[in-house]
């Protein structure tokens, strides 16, 4: 059952277009926030709400890479590698991270606190070595910044 | 970003491709103007009629003063516009789209179902790039099934999106989509990993690859090892061509490749899987002749010579009248022809009726009283029509290819399409104006419509459209086709037709029967009070006609009509039924022992139907496949269907009527079924048609005029309500439609 | 928000123009906004004809930001004066160039200078509604976006019957999901409506026919930002601030191998060297050059010699490559451009829509060739055949993709050949190091 403030925010965003549909990826986005990924019920509840099918619901889902179908981690690290990045060593955060979490590319640590993905150009290329933390950049980044960050959000997580 | 024309567009544009100069009228895509001039442009999303993709680039070619090369598909033709179609960079051009595709592709075509008449098979014999220069491993998938009938193989899948286009555009059922992204992109169904549609395989024809295939057909055989031939559908009453392939005296599938035929591609999962109760093990494959109880496998001659001897022995204890004979809804002109002539002239009674789905006699009366007998409308013309009235019957389910034909009028040519129906049938999401009447409410909801009075309060289902606005509407169309179903039947007929004439235009119409050939039942008069040609038997005139045709006195009594004689056997005054090809304990619900009270019966029929059970000799007979002929679908159009391969053991309804005639010493001068066709040319009423078209595989509409009987009680008339994958007792022989998921889900289920 | 505010550093030859606020407390807050003659050019705007306001961004010489560089009154100038569907404004912020981050400041920092640019495009092309598509890593931005409209429409500079003048205008922000693609034109009209972002065929132009089919306007973030100062300023101003042709200032992103990296205000045709040298300081650790990304990474790669280029559209063409999207990527002598060209060529596969043939399979042959290649496996035919697979890409694809792909990989082909066969002689990489080597 989908939580009555973000019903109230599927009806805000709907009213936003003459086409409903045009509100299936905010949808998407503004459901995930919440349950924390794209469940059958936020499908069926979407293609309710803007009246289609669920597979074209399902079709957007396939396409845009920031939505997934299975749970994921309290806080994503998705660590950039592309361009900007890799010359300022971006590969190298990304192994830092792996190596501290024990976990690769799209897995999550066994306790559901911590998930790694490596990602395209996040727009912070100026800040390079980037990373984004669900949608918190961090930028400039070192491996002491690092194992520092992973200090505290391991904090915040058990608090 | 060149500045968007706003000029007025000229009435003709000339163009020269490969030298070639020519003029075509504006809004012509260039792959299509360089078709009409012989030159074939490679493409694999481009399909005629669906809408444009610009993704496979095969149809590259260079325009002059164009930066770049330029998709032959998405061009409109312009003034003067000067196209090179196969110059070097152009062949290199797709011989490079060609080497991207075989990257990824499994290259198993010694094993793939398309293997010989593959479009990318014969793209690559024509540009090369056999060779590829590509060390990666290629990403392998699973096959998927989508269904019982669809299977995917995402690698040889080249992603043309034909399978979505005609799924959504043209059935209407939107069962695809695309997942995920870049070179993992797939096909995907709309119900978790499988299918839910209408099964019909639309799909599977279209993909140019061998990425959807048929499970009846898949890993069956090769193309080349088939033999074709052209013949039509067995099932509803629409009359697709479809293709048999034939290997060692079995039908392997069924299609419609070449398109030829008013059906284009189209074929339902009826037409393109539903075929297979011909190879049934259950046919029966040798008379049968109850002895003591039970029935027993004979011979023809015995079989024959029994039947004869009872007959006879009968007639002249009890008199031709207490011989009755029930008609097919699916033999073919020719059989019901000679079914008429041996009934009347041979047996000496009019005791003669089929399973009536539609009031055929009905409307040729009305259009022949009103001098109309022009306003027939034809499957095509449904297709390019630009107002439609839809009364009653489920097309979807009952009539697939018209429902077809409909929406292709609707989205090509913005036909408007006006339903009146009890029922909240599919057609109605293409309606301009969709009435909803209360089950069976369509008669009355046509009063409504010719009196333009307000309906009974009762009539119409909550918030429905008023009768009144689709009135409204009509007058403000013209030539609209008026179609209906088994709701409307006797004088409403009558009042519909005369009304519908005096609407603008040349109003056409059609009255819709279930199946192959009720249409020709009509025509050749399996009905007690018809001739064939739907003169009257109490017409003292056409009597006199059709007694020298046939050289023998016709019976003047009127006959009883299917209802009269169950009745008639239940009174004991019916003592011999003979039944071909139909089964009418099952179509009038008739209980086990209403005909115990028989003498005789004699049944002809492919399966041991319940009908069949009973009889007290059983003649196996061929399908539609098996035997040569010409059948007349609902609009009145005659088609051929062709023997393609035979059964051993039975014989064609053709062949029982004329073995019988001949024991009771007739000498009929018919060697085969073209000769009963040339009479039936020369003297059926309405079916003087050309017969080279025929013979050339298309369709003649026939003109059928006559003032037959008024129909007694409507009750004669009922649709046995078939769905998309059903086919009256045949289908419960076909093991495809039988393994359809779909069909165990409600009739009236939308897609 | 994360570090940003560093590397906004700023340098004494900026000319600020759409920055000029960036850096006072506060800049993003309606306030701080009025106090800095904030939505003055739209109320100047508002009492213009509406033709009057296209010819005066025409002769300013305002080319787009998002890459193409197309004259951007010229673009309005399209959309037809009747229309039966609604027009629209789309502003374009789903920044995924690589090497391009210059939207997001400028979101960030002056959100209310792109409302009023987006709602003065509104009123030139007699549009009532305008929307702002936010790539989906950008959500903080969507907030502070969504904070400032609801500031513009209670002081009544959005909405109904702005400043009494009888003009409607709406804005709603929109989020993307991920999806580089769907910074395509026509593709982001797909994603807007809900579709997947697969590009449309063109013709017809957006102009003509755009979301939900009515004539619209696409335009980037930084271009709409910069349409309040000319009208306040006027044409002639602004054209004299660039170069011929190239209208005003725009902002570089100066990433990968340079002392101090960031977002920078330039006039358009300051010159690439002086860039590189005097505004981002030179490569750290005193490095040689090895070559320059002068517009994001769809653009053909520079080496030493063609750096002395003035940073506008059409110099830049002139010499075979882009101005692109302002991202100016430096790699300095250690890197490998076996690995660079590798990189690009994985996050065009990644992000190629899989519409069409050459770009979804010869994007993805190009990324697994290329791995191949750099991790030691590399047969002689390899260089060739990548570069085959480039051309046959390039010019064949429905959208632009397809080139941006081809291109750099074609002049890293071309102009560090022997990169490639140095990996092939040794069988590995002769740089490993440096690719991850932390600056
Ligand atoms: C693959 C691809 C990605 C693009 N991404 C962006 C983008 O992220 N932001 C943007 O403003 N323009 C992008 N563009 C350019 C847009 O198609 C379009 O030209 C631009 O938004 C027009 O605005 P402008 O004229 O103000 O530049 C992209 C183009 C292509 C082909
Ligand atoms: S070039 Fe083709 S496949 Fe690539 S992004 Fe554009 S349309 Fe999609
Ligand atoms: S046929 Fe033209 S692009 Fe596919």
């Amino acid at each position: 059952m989908l939580s009555d403030t973000l019903k109230a925010k599927f009806d805000q965003v709907i009213a936003r277009y003459p086409l409903k549909r045009s509100a299936i990826v905010p949808l998407l986005m503004f459901g995930q926030d919440e349950i924390g990924y794209v469940s059958d019920e936020l499908i069926e509840e979407i293609a309710r709400a803007v009246d289609v099918r669920p597979i074209e619901v399902i079709e957007d889902i396939g396409y845009y890479s920031m939505l997934h179908r299975q749970p994921i981690g309290k806080y994503n690290l998705q660590v950039c590698t592309n361009i900007s990045c890799l010359l300022r060593g971006g590969e190298g955060i990304l192994e830092h991270c792996s190596k501290k979490l024990g976990i690769g590319h799209k897995q999550t640590t066994p306790d559901g606190k911590f998930s790694l993905e490596e990602v395209e150009c996040l727009g912070a290329c100026c800040g390079a070595p980037a990373m984004q933390v669900n949608y918190d950049f961090y930028e400039n980044l070192t491996p002491e910044k690092i194992d520092a960050l992973l200090e505290r959000l391991r904090k915040n997580s058990s608090a | 970003m060149p500045e968007p024309t706003t000029a007025a567009p000229p009435t003709t544009v000339t163009i020269t491709i490969d030298g070639k100069s020519m003029t075509v009228p504006p809004g012509t895509l260039l792959i299509e103007a360089a078709k009409q001039s012989g030159i074939d442009i490679p493409s694999f999303c481009y399909y005629p009629g669906l809408t444009l993709q610009g993704a496979c680039r095969m149809c590259v070619v260079l325009i002059e003063k164009m930066p770049k090369l330029q998709t032959a598909c998405t061009t409109v033709v312009a003034n003067g516009m000067v196209v090179h179609t196969a110059n070097d960079e152009v062949k290199n051009a797709r011989k490079a789209m060609l080497e991207f595709l075989l990257t990824n592709h499994p290259l198993d075509c010694p094993v793939c179902d398309k293997g010989g008449e593959c479009e990318l098979q014969d793209a690559v014999f024509r540009y090369g790039a056999a060779e590829t220069r590509f060390l990666e491993i290629k990403h392998h998938e699973e096959e998927k099934k989508f269904s019982n009938l669809v299977y995917y193989d995402r690698p040889r899948c080249i992603l043309c999106y034909r399978c979505i286009r005609v799924c959504d555009e043209g059935m209407d059922v939107n069962a695809y989509g695309i997942g995920f992204r870049g070179a993992h992109s797939e096909i995907i169904p709309n119900h978790g990993d499988k299918l839910e549609c209408e099964e019909c395989g639309m799909c599977i024809d279209i993909c140019p690859v061998g990425a959807l295939t048929s499970g009846t057909y898949r890993y069956k055989t090769r193309p080349w090892e088939l033999t074709y031939t052209g013949t039509i559908c067995n099932h509803c009453g629409d009359g697709c061509k479809t293709t048999l392939s034939i290997r060692n005296n079995e039908i392997i599938r069924a299609n419609n490749r070449d398109h030829s035929g008013f059906n284009g591609e189209f074929l339902c999962a009826k037409g393109r899987f539903g075929w297979d109760f011909v190879n049934s093990e259950q046919r029966v494959t040798s008379p049968r002749i109850r002895r003591d109880g039970k029935q027993e496998d004979s011979t023809w001659e015995e079989a024959l010579g029994t039947t004869v001897a009872r007959l006879n022995n009968i007639i002249t204890r009890h008199g031709a009248d207490s011989v009755a004979v029930i008609g097919s809804n699916r033999t073919t002109n020719e059989e019901n022809y000679l079914l008429s002539r041996f009934t009347r002239t041979v047996l000496g009674t009019n005791n003669l009726d089929h399973h009536r789905t539609a009031d055929f006699s009905s409307l040729v009366g009305a259009l022949t009283n009103s001098h109309a007998t022009d306003r027939y409308a034809t499957m095509q013309g449904v297709a390019t029509a630009s107002s439609i009235l839809l009364i009653g019957n489920n097309p979807t389910h009952q009539h697939p290819l018209l429902a077809y034909q409909i929406r292709q009028a609707v989205r090509q040519h913005r036909a408007r399409l006006y339903v009146i129906n009890g029922d909240e049938i599919k057609l109605r999401r293409q309606a301009t104006l969709y009435v909803q009447v209360k089950p069976g409410g369509e008669a009355d909801a046509v009063r409504a419509l010719i009196c333009n009075l307000g309906p009974a309060a009762d009539l119409l289902a909550a918030g429905s459209t008023p009768i009144s606005a689709v009135a409204e509407k009509l007058k403000t169309e013209s030539n609209t086709i008026i179609i209906f179903g088994d709701e409307i039947r006797g004088e409403m007929v009558g009042e519909l037709v005369r009304w519908g004439l005096t609407l603008p235009g040349r109003t056409r119409f059609i009255a819709l029967g279930d199946y192959a050939n009720s249409r020709g039942a009509a025509d050749m008069g399996l009905l007690p009070g018809n001739l064939p040609g739907y003169s009257s038997i109490t017409d003292r005139e056409a009597r006199a006609y059709f007694e020298t045709v046939w050289g023998e006195k016709l019976p003047v009594k009127p006959g009883r009509d299917l209802r009269g004689i169950v009745s008639g056997i239940h009174a004991g005054d019916i003592k011999t039924l003979l039944v071909f090809g139909s089964n009418p304990i099952k179509t009038l619900k008739l209980d086990g022992n209403a005909l115990s009270k028989l003498d005789f019966l004699l049944v002809a029929d492919l399966f041991p139907t319940e009908t069949g059970a009973l009889a007290d000799v059983f003649l196996p007979a061929t399908s539609f496949a098996e035997k040569a002929g010409t059948v007349t679908n609902t609009c009145g159009q005659v088609q051929a269907v062709k023997r393609t391969m035979r059964k051993p053991g039975t014989r064609s309804d053709l062949e029982i009527i004329m073995a019988l005639a001949r024991q009771f010493g007739r000498k009929w001068p018919y060697n085969s079924p073209d000769d009963v066709l040339r009479e039936m040319i020369a003297k059926v009423r309405g079916y003087s048609i050309a017969l080279p078209t025929l013979l050339l595989g298309g369709a003649v509409a026939t003109v059928p005029e006559g003032i037959p009987p008024a129909l007694e009680r409507v009750d004669l008339i009922s649709t046995s309500g078939d769905s998309l994958f059903t086919s009256g007792t045949v289908s419960r022989y076909s093991k495809a439609l039988n393994s359809v998921e779909e069909a165990k889900r409600p009739h009236d289920h939308i897609f | 928000m994360g570090d940003y505010e560093n590397y906004l550093k700023g340098s004494p030859l900026e000319v600020k123009v759409i920055t000029r606020r960036i850096g006072i407390p506060n800049s993003a807050s309606i306030d701080v906004f009025l106090q800095n003659d904030g939505y003055k050019a739209l109320a100047k705007a508002l009492a213009m004809k509406p033709d009057e306001v296209i010819n005066e961004v025409k002769n300013s010489g305002l080319r787009g930001r998002g890459g193409a560089g197309f004259n951007t009154g010229m673009k309005w100038s399209f959309v037809p004066k009747q229309s039966a569907k609604p027009k629209y404004v789309v502003c374009n912020a789903d920044e995924s160039e690589p090497g391009t981050c210059k939207d997001r400041p400028l979101i960030e920092f002056d959100p209310h200078q792109l409302i009023e640019g987006v709602a003065i495009a509104g009123y030139s092309i007699q549009s009532n509604q305008g929307y702002i598509y936010v790539r989906g890593e950008y959500r903080y931005l969507l907030d502070i976006l969504d904070r400032a409209l609801q500031e513009a429409y209670a002081r009544g500079y959005l909405g109904k019957n702005i400043l009494g003048t009888g003009f409607n205008f709406d804005i709603a922000t929109h989020t993307g999901a991920g999806a580089y693609e769907c910074g395509e034109e026509t593709a982001l009209l797909n994603s807007l409506e809900g579709l997947r972002g697969y590009p449309r065929v063109k013709p017809p132009f957006p102009a003509v026919v755009g979301l939900y089919g009515g004539p619209t306007v696409v335009n980037n973030v930084e271009t709409l930002s910069n349409v309040p100062s000319i009208l306040l300023n006027g044409a002639d101003w602004y054209s004299k601030l660039g170069s011929a042709k190239n209208g005003g200032t725009r902002l570089f992103c100066l990433s990968g191998h340079i002392n101090r990296p960031g977002v920078y205000e330039l006039p358009m045709g300051f010159p690439l060297r002086r860039i590189i040298e005097e505004v981002g300081g030179g490569i750290p650790g005193g490095k040689k050059l090895k070559c320059v990304i002068p517009g994001g990474s769809s653009c053909p790669v520079l080496t030493p010699e063609e750096i002395d280029v003035p940073m506008d559209f059409d110099s830049l063409s002139k010499i075979g490559s882009m101005l692109g999207s302002g991202g100016v990527v430096i790699m300095d002598e250690d890197t490998c451009m076996v690995k660079a060209a590798l990189r690009i060529s994985r996050f065009y596969a990644h992000e190629s829509c899989g519409w069409c043939i050459p770009c979804r399979e010869g994007t993805s042959w190009l990324k697994t060739l290329l791995t191949r290649f750099h991790a030691g496996g590399g047969v002689a035919e390899d260089p060739d055949t990548a570069l085959d697979v480039a051309f046959n890409i390039l010019g064949k694809t429905l959208c632009p993709l397809g080139d941006a792909a081809a291109l750099p990989v074609i002049s890293i082909l071309k102009k560090f050949r022997h990169e490639f066969e140095d990996h092939l002689k040794l069988g590995a990489c002769p740089y490993e190091r440096s690719a991850v080597t932390a600056s």
